[in-house]
């Protein structure tokens, strides 16, 4: 596809290439674990059609929308963005592509790194070929993230790492690991951190799963015994690594409220699935608290759009994004738990009528922990954007 | 959809209005006119009228500045901040846009009298306890060339000092929209002793005389006026309320920083900061839907019953909490009448219930929804 500035020109130029290029069977809007494509060395594709989808999205820079074109994005603004997920809506296409490398090192390293890096580590992540994991807590540092202890030392040529790292989402299935390591003791906490990227498959590095409640095990130990990292794989300054860590976080909380929040504007309200469970049917309380819930997403759904229109209008969007994460989460563990009280005992199986909803609903659980609780979340509020004591 | 972003000339139109307001109509202006036993203040209605703001929705050709439903709110969420007591939603929102649904030179003459400030408008619609705008029982029975009306209006905001009213009544074709002067004979209009002290009362109609002139748009038809009208005013009762919790939320967080106890400011402690920070998150959540309903009533106002009623209800919900946190966390002297929380919480409490509760407007969200 040619670059078009025109939003509505692009508009159906667009959907003339999704017609022609988005395969069927990629059309159904499935959202498992599966459907979407990771990307990576050890990814299978579960279909032919996946595969097809992924290369040619990724040959239009369209599985990083936002990128510039120089490293394998579409290069565009927020109007053709949002054409671009209106267009994908509108046909129920699957994302091509998902990745912690799309949400949250593309973006640091984009404002962070250097041309090199960027030229070296973002195409591959765009093209779904290298699958990134995130080093950040450690069994010692979760909330109080900047008191982590893995060690760095600058051996001259190269760094050499230890330590252990731990709830590393996916760190078994990653080929590269994004982590925070400590390159000077003896500084103020958050004075002493480095921003370092590693090869999962440099010698030292092991890794071993953790199960969750939900019964999947997608996090892991991480162990790094004598790693070498060459030299030049710190994002940033050395020792301002903190600065690059919380700028990638912003990130990753306002993608962990998007998946939150995402499930209200487009989609179905949650009390239209609530009453199908029920037969059409909707006892008088899970009704109100369906109304509820929808109401908040809604509200929520916009308040993304609004901060998306602030950003582009150059106001960015801050510590306020502490707020997108803590409502739209808060918000999600909520509509599980209306989702499991309306489907009653179908709803218990594992693999009941109700397909996966018991797991996903443990799951929701770990949204208002992961990339930050929501008492952190609070409390980056309370302090940076109300200005209270203490 | 234009952008959910201020534009240049609102983030102006806010900022002047702030400082208009801070000077003429600080919250002690309310107290003022409550300790009189005052319900309005003319004078400072026609300086807002000067300043365009009784035109704020009136076509030019009438002498409106025609600023739009988003603008409008604009100045809703600046007059609640300090809960300033005018018949703006009254008058320059809800009848305003009802005379603009008719395109005849009677409204246009209407419009250009609210534009101007000399004509104040009430809506005379509640008949019960709760807002049923479906259920009206006052009759308009036609009598020769014209009408008898006969029955009562209650909560009628701003009814007890607005000229002219605008009066739904049940006529044999069907529900049917009146615009009446307040002194026509056989109304007798009542002030009641409102918890927030604005002007509203109870009107009772026996055997009013009212003409074919007297009816606002078509016989029979009064929700092509009367829909457009009210969600104008939600919209904008809405965005008072969201100003009204912004108001007494910068109290509180003031008083967080300020009051001390156990030797450091009660703002320390995290028990509070989290509750403080879960109403800002609040707050901010509803700002979004209160600007989006101003959007869509200035575009797509055919479908923005969605949008209205997200924003009323979220409004009323974060109003609530933001005075029940505010009166706690100012302890005893958030008790007292002489502190000015105590204002936010009665107002509140009537901007929940006026045009609709929140369990109206959620019904409306989850109809609109699909279940
Ligand atoms: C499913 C899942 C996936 C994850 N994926 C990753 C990953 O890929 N990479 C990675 O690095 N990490 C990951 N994490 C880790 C996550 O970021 C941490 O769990 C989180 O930051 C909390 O740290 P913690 O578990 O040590 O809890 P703690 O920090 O020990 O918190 C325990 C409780 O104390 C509260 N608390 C702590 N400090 C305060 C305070 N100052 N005030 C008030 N309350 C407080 C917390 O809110 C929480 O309720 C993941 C976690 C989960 C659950």
């Amino acid at each position: 596809m040619q670059e078009i500035f025109d939003p509505e020109a692009f508009r159906s130029a667009l959907r003339a290439w999704l017609e022609e290029n988005c395969p069927e069977e990629m059309r159904d809007n499935a959202q498992s674990e599966t459907s979407i494509c990771w990307g990576g060395k050890r990814w299978t594709f579960e279909s032919d059609a996946q595969k097809t989808w992924l290369e040619r999205c990724a040959a239009e820079g369209l599985t990083v929308p936002t990128w510039p074109r120089a490293y394998g994005g579409a290069g565009l603004d927020r109007a053709r963005e949002k054409v671009f997920h209106e267009e994908m809506a509108r046909i129920n296409a699957r994302s091509p592509l998902q990745s912690f490398g799309i949400w949250m090192l593309g973006p640091a390293l984009l404002h962070f790194g250097t041309e090199e890096q960027k030229l070296h580590y973002l195409p591959p992540i765009a093209r779904g070929e290298v699958r990134w994991c995130q080093g950040y807590s450690e069994p010692g540092a979760g909330s109080d993230l900047a008191s982590l202890q893995t060690k760095c030392e600058d051996k001259g040529d190269h760094w050499l790492v230890n330590g252990q790292k731990i709830w590393t989402s996916y760190a078994d299935q990653a080929d590269w690991i994004f982590v925070l390591v400590r390159t000077d003791r003896e500084a103020p906490k958050h004075k002493g951190i480095s921003f370092i990227l590693l090869d999962m498959e440099s010698e030292g590095v092991t890794t071993r799963p953790i199960q969750l409640i939900s019964g999947k095990s997608p996090f892991c130990e991480t162990f790094f015994d004598d790693v070498k990292v060459p030299k030049e794989q710190v994002v940033g300054d050395v020792n301002r690594g903190w600065d690059v860590a919380k700028y990638l976080l912003t990130h990753e909380r306002q993608m962990i409220s998007a998946g939150a929040g995402g499930l209200a504007g487009g989609g179905r309200a949650l009390g239209a699935v609530l009453s199908e469970d029920n037969g059409g049917e909707l006892d008088t309380v899970l009704r109100a608290e369906a109304m509820q819930a929808e109401v908040d997403a809604l509200a929520i759904g916009l308040t993304l759009e609004r901060y998306k229109d602030q950003a582009e209008a150059g106001q960015g969007a801050g510590d306020a994004s502490a707020m997108l994460k803590y409502m739209g989460t808060e918000l999600n563990k909520q509509r599980y738990e209306l989702l499991m009280s309306s489907g009653g005992s179908d709803a218990l199986e594992w693999d009941g009528p109700t397909g996966g909803r018991p797991s996903d609903w443990l799951r929701t659980k770990a949204n208002s922990i992961e990339g930050g609780t929501s008492e952190v979340m609070l409390g980056i509020v309370s302090k940076r954007v109300l200005g209270l004591p203490g | 959809m234009a952008k959910l972003v201020k534009t240049e000339e609102e983030v102006m139109l806010g900022d002047m209005a702030r400082g208009f307001l801070d000077e003429a109509a600080p919250v002690s202006h309310l107290r003022k006119l409550r300790d009189a036993g005052e319900t309005e203040d003319k004078g400072l209605w026609a300086e807002m009228a000067q300043m365009g703001w009784a035109g704020i929705l009136v076509p030019e050709e009438q002498g409106g500045s025609d600023m739009g439903h988003a603008a409008a709110g604009i100045l809703a969420g600046e007059m609640g901040k300090t809960l300033v007591t005018s018949p703006f939603l009254s008058t320059a929102v809800i009848a305003a846009t009802a005379l603009r649904q008719v395109a005849d030179d009677r409204a246009g003459a209407a419009l250009q009298a609210i534009a101007a400030g000399d004509r104040t408008y009430a809506l005379a619609i509640d008949e019960s306890h709760k807002f049923n705008p479906d259920k009206v029982e006052l009759s308009a029975e036609k009598v020769g060339n014209g009408f008898l009306l006969n029955g009562s209006k209650t909560f009628v905001v701003d009814g007890g000092n607005a000229d002219r009213l605008l009066v739904l009544a049940d006529a044999e074709e069907g529900l049917t929209l009146f615009d009446l002067p307040s002194d026509r004979t056989g109304i007798t209009r009542t002030h009641t002793a409102m918890i927030d002290s604005r002007d509203s009362a109870r009107i009772d109609f026996s055997d009013v005389e009212a003409t074919g002139e007297d009816v606002l748009g078509s016989v029979g038809y009064a929700a092509n006026i009367l829909t457009p009208a009210l969600r104008a005013g939600q919209a904008a009762l809405a965005a008072e309320a969201t100003g009204l919790a912004a108001g007494a939320f910068g109290m509180t967080v003031e008083y967080l920083k300020e009051r001390k106890q156990f030797g450091m400011p009660i703002g320390a402690f995290q028990a509070l900061q989290h509750r403080a920070a879960h109403l800002w998150c609040e707050t901010e959540v509803t700002a979004s839907a209160i600007l989006h309903a101003g959007r869509k009533l200035d575009e797509d106002p055919a479908s923005a019953g969605l949008a209205v009623s997200l924003a009323k209800s979220r409004a009323t919900q974060t109003a609530k909490l933001a005075v029940i946190e505010g009166v706690q966390m100012h302890g005893g002297i958030g008790m007292t009448d002489a502190f000015d929380m105590g204002f936010y919480m009665k107002r509140a409490r009537v901007a929940a219930e006026w045009l609709g509760d929140y369990g109206y407007h959620a019904e409306q969200v989850a109809r609109a929804r699909g279940f």
